[in-house]
């Protein structure tokens, strides 16, 4: 049976399971993935897993409880996993009081989207990506395969979002943690650009064997790359856009709210048109295609879940319960990608940031490190790979006083964390050219 | 009860041609208690059940996984996991061949599994009365307390006859707190965010005098609003409990994960600062640093008789009177190493395969009371409460930030400090261990939130500690 069918099946027996006065807000999330780990360019773990969720939310008036399961995948054993599920849920029902917070759906808007696929057999792209490395020193991962999300109500709405698509991350390594890194994700596979693109990251370890340089702590001119960009993003998606984060202060970018700003060339908006999530949330509000968040670097707007909503008189726009970004995109500059050694003249090129936090949250100042391939950059051209730096700066600064430019093309971005799934989250960013940095370790 | 506890393996799983396999079957349930700004939160029940297949065949290695733990599911991904070992033997990093074939046979429980546990409005009544007291100053901006108790149940079959069964119940407490006023914000919680985390029951929130603790994290948020700025410069620290378990799990825990120093992790979750000829002779800290591996601490998050590939688990020194002695590798990477380490292979679920994973990772106790620490310190600050963590991808360069810190003054505390952060590195900052506190100090705390892997796992880790002071430590505030 197709997944959408064993959904619809699925969600056919929890409505044929209430009783006067129910209703249900049902989401699905189910993939079937090879994943392939890869070290010293042989096969480290192949694998595959396939794993269907479904969350089923029991609603009586204003009072509500959920539970999520996991299904077989056999539709008998599943039916009957739901009936009792729902059973259970009527008991809890019966002794829970009214939240206040309930927000749901006012209109059915049924959606359907339809991505990729087929892939080739992942064996074949293993043989390929082991083929492409030999000589190297890569470690790095695989995963393949379709992605399925679904909705559905008792009041008739259906949501589906399937996906097929493959993304691989590697790195070759030079020596301890001298590394470039690269990744091909996408939905049609194409070997030769799988070459190309090792090829490319290969040419790189030249540099990178070059001896290190060791810079003291300081303030430094600097380059921030789409994939650095990437990390400073991801920071920012924990809370940052929350409107409940925002109403309750705890968002790093509560500030914001009384006047501080970026630069004006930084525009950022959650811009669902251009990632892979689906245009739905888990319960089942439809998303705009574009929500302005940051315009001419001032905060106008945030993410907000229908909890949220509820609870400060706000309109619920599409955010998932965590009111987290899942296609955050940035606006481009003036700045050709060309050009950004140069322009950076003297400086350091930072290809990747790592394991950013707050080191103060309200001010929105922001630790990390530097990895893979970061350089020192004299008369804007590379000198040598640097040993790692750690930042500590604020983004008012980085983004704001000290901004100079941004690259005119962005990159796509996923999300190649696979914690308890694989994630549906993108990022388009632009590379950043930052007058001044500060370092400190 | 798991449908999977009655499979009969020699029944169910069809003859294959493999050098090995085994079957890794899990079932966890979380039933979740909040209650925040004063309203119940919708109560929610996670229920989660599946199998893995692991296989050697032809020298490869495959595994496959489902939550269809029928028979035909069984045998389904017992086929899958061993095409994928033919299928890439060829590419084969380990020769599967050569690795350890366990035949484990036990059992494990959680201390007080059977005991009785509240009823859902009984925990919802708790969490009510904590959020009330939390609630009182109205510059307290945001609360919340919650609980989620799981349970869990584990089964583990190798074609070499093995069978082990272990069963779980795990409670995470919490109570944070925001205050805001006059555009400063400050946020305090219990023991960090899911700090608290033990197996056992409802003796678990005695421990931490969790009824209570609401308005006391409230009172302390509403004071650090008019605190100072932690003064910046260098100064000796006194890290309490709630700080040491992220000290020890990111500068010790993380870098002696042997697949981490064998390479694995580094295009993720990185590579290590430690090479395998440290282990023996190499002075990680001073000579007041002792680290066991400890599985066998009832209450402490990770505890359990056997590892997911099947290896027994015990205490072990790591590292003893400052010496590194063994990294944390399980069999597996025993055997790609060469090297002793400890029963750490581990998943976080049915979906995931067995990596090498801290579990239980404590610091043994020294003999100074706590009154005899901040004695000790001439000028200097208490730092409490995890609330920042930021290290390198080799594990050495650190940055931390806590939730709370006080002046010491003369060996004496003073006045309360906010945003204190400090910075270090791992191969250094060991070695200013100066005292370490007795066992009056040590509070047995972890997470259950350790990322790493390809694919990303999220596991439990357990880390018991008592406070310790360091010298000559490089302390900040936050921006002025």
């Amino acid at each position: 049976m197709r997944p959408e069918a064993f959904f619809s099946e699925i969600v056919a027996t929890i409505d044929q399971s209430l009783v006067h006065g129910e209703r249900h807000a049902t989401s699905y999330a189910a993939e079937d993935t090879d994943f392939i780990r890869l070290n010293r360019g042989k096969v480290r773990q192949p694998g595959h897993v396939a794993q269907r969720y479904v969350d089923i939310r029991l609603i009586h008036g204003m009072r509500h409880v959920s539970h999520a399961l996991s299904l077989s995948g056999d539709l008998a054993t599943d039916s009957e996993a739901v009936q009792a599920a729902v059973a259970a849920l009527r008991t809890v029902l019966a002794d829970v009081s009214d939240d206040p917070h309930l927000l749901l759906p006012s209109t059915v808007n049924s959606t359907r989207t339809s991505r990729g696929g087929p892939l080739p057999p992942s064996e074949a792209l293993v043989d390929t990506i082991v083929d492409a490395a030999e000589g190297h020193d890569l470690v790095g991962f695989l995963a393949a395969g379709p992605v399925y999300r679904g909705f559905a109500n008792s009041d008739g709405q259906r949501n589906w979002h399937e996906i097929t698509a493959f993304n691989a991350q590697w790195s070759l390594y030079h020596r301890a943690d001298k590394a470039v890194k690269a990744a091909y994700s996408g939905f049609a596979w194409d070997d030769a650009e799988l070459r190309s693109r090792m090829s490319a990251a290969a040419d790189q370890l030249g540099v990178i064997s070059t001896p290190p340089k060791s810079l003291s702590p300081g303030k430094y001119r600097a380059y921030l790359a789409p994939a650095a960009m990437q990390e400073i993003a991801q920071l920012l998606s924990f809370g940052g856009f929350s409107a409940r984060a925002l109403e309750t202060q705890q968002s790093a970018l509560a500030k914001m709210r009384t006047g501080m700003t970026l630069d004006a060339r930084v525009h950022v908006s959650e811009d669902i048109a251009t990632g892979v999530a689906p245009a739905f949330q888990s319960d089942g509000f439809t998303r705009p295609a574009d929500v302005a968040l940051i315009d001419a670097g001032a905060l106008v707007g945030a993410l907000v879940s229908p909890r949220t909503a509820r609870e400060f008189a706000l309109s619920a726009n599409g955010a998932n319960p965590w009111e987290a970004p899942e296609a955050l995109s940035m606006r481009g500059g003036a700045l050709a990608t060309s050009d950004a050694l140069r322009a950076l003249d003297t400086g350091l090129a930072v290809g990747n940031l790592w394991y950013l936090n707050y080191s103060d949250r309200p001010a929105c100042r922001m630790t990390g490190m530097t990895r893979f391939a970061t350089f020192w950059v004299e008369n804007g051209r590379i000198v040598a790979p640097v040993d790692v730096l750690r930042f500590d700066d604020t983004l008012y600064r980085m983004l704001g006083d000290n901004l100079e430019a941004l690259t005119t093309e962005r990159e796509l971005l996923l999300e190649s964390n696979t914690y308890g799934s694989r994630l549906l989250t993108s990022f388009v960013l632009p590379g950043a050219l930052v007058s001044e940095m500060s370092f400190t370790l | 009860m798991p449908d999977f506890l009655s499979f009969d393996a020699r029944a169910s799983v069809p003859p294959i041609d493999a050098d090995f396999w085994s079957l890794r079957f899990v079932e966890e349930a979380c039933e979740a208690f909040a209650v925040r700004k004063n309203v119940p939160q919708p109560w929610a029940l996670a229920t989660d059940r599946g199998v893995m297949a692991s296989v050697y065949a032809g020298g490869g290695y495959g595994y496959a996984a489902t939550a269809d733990t029928s028979p035909r599911g069984v045998r389904d991904v017992i086929e899958r996991a061993a095409a994928w070992a033919r299928a890439t033997a060829k590419h084969a990093l380990i020769d599967s061949r050569s690795l350890p074939r366990p035949a484990p046979r036990g059992n494990y429980a959680s201390p007080s599994l059977a005991a009785p546990l509240p009823s859902r409005q009984e925990w919802f009544d708790l969490l009510q009365r904590e959020s009330l007291e939390a609630g009182l100053d109205p510059r307290i901006v945001d609360w919340e307390a919650l609980v989620d108790v799981r349970h869990a149940t584990h089964r583990l079959i190798t074609s070499e006859g093995g069978d082990v069964t272990q069963r779980y119940r795990f409670l995470y407490p919490s109570i944070t707190v925001t205050a805001h006023a006059d555009g400063v914000t400050q946020q305090r919680s219990l023991n960090g965010q899911r700090g608290i985390c033990q197996q056992g029951a409802t003796e678990i929130l005695a421990r931490f005098h969790f009824t209570g603790s609401g308005r006391r994290i409230a009172e302390e948020a509403v004071e650090m609003l008019a605190a100072p700025n932690c003064p910046s410069g260098r100064m000796d620290v006194l890290l309490a409990p709630d700080q040491m378990v992220l000290q020890i799990h990111e500068s010790i825990g993380h870098p002696l994960e042997l697949d981490r120093i064998l390479g694995d992790e580094r295009n993720f979750a990185g590579t290590s600062f430690v090479t395998p000829d440290m282990f023996g002779s190499y002075r990680y800290g001073s000579e007041r640093l002792n680290i066991t591996f400890d599985p066998t601490r009832p209450e402490e998050l990770a505890s359990y008789a056997f590892d997911d590939e099947g290896t027994r688990a015990e205490k072990i020194f790591l590292i003893r009177d400052g010496i590194l002695e063994r990294p944390l590798g399980g069999a597996i990477s025993q055997s790609r190493a060469g090297l002793a380490g400890v029963a750490n292979a581990r998943a976080d679920s049915w979906n995931r395969p067995p990596i090498d994973r801290m579990a239980n990772l404590n610091l043994e106790p020294g003999d100074a009371s706590f009154d005899d620490l901040v004695a000790s310190i001439e000028h200097g600050v208490l730092l409490e409460t995890n609330s920042s963590w930021s290290i390198d991808d080799s594990r050495n360069k650190f940055q931390f930030g806590c939730e709370r810190g006080r002046i010491i003054e003369h060996g004496k505390l003073g006045r309360v400090v906010k945003n204190p952060n400090y910075r270090g590195i791992s191969a250094q900052f060991w070695r200013s261990l100066a005292h370490v506190g007795n066992a009056d100090t040590v509070q047995v705390l972890g997470t259950p939130f350790c990322g790493k892997g390809e694919p990303s796992q999220t596991i439990r880790v357990g880390h018991a500690s008592p406070a310790c002071v360091f010298t000559n430590v490089d302390v900040f505030g936050g921006e002025h």
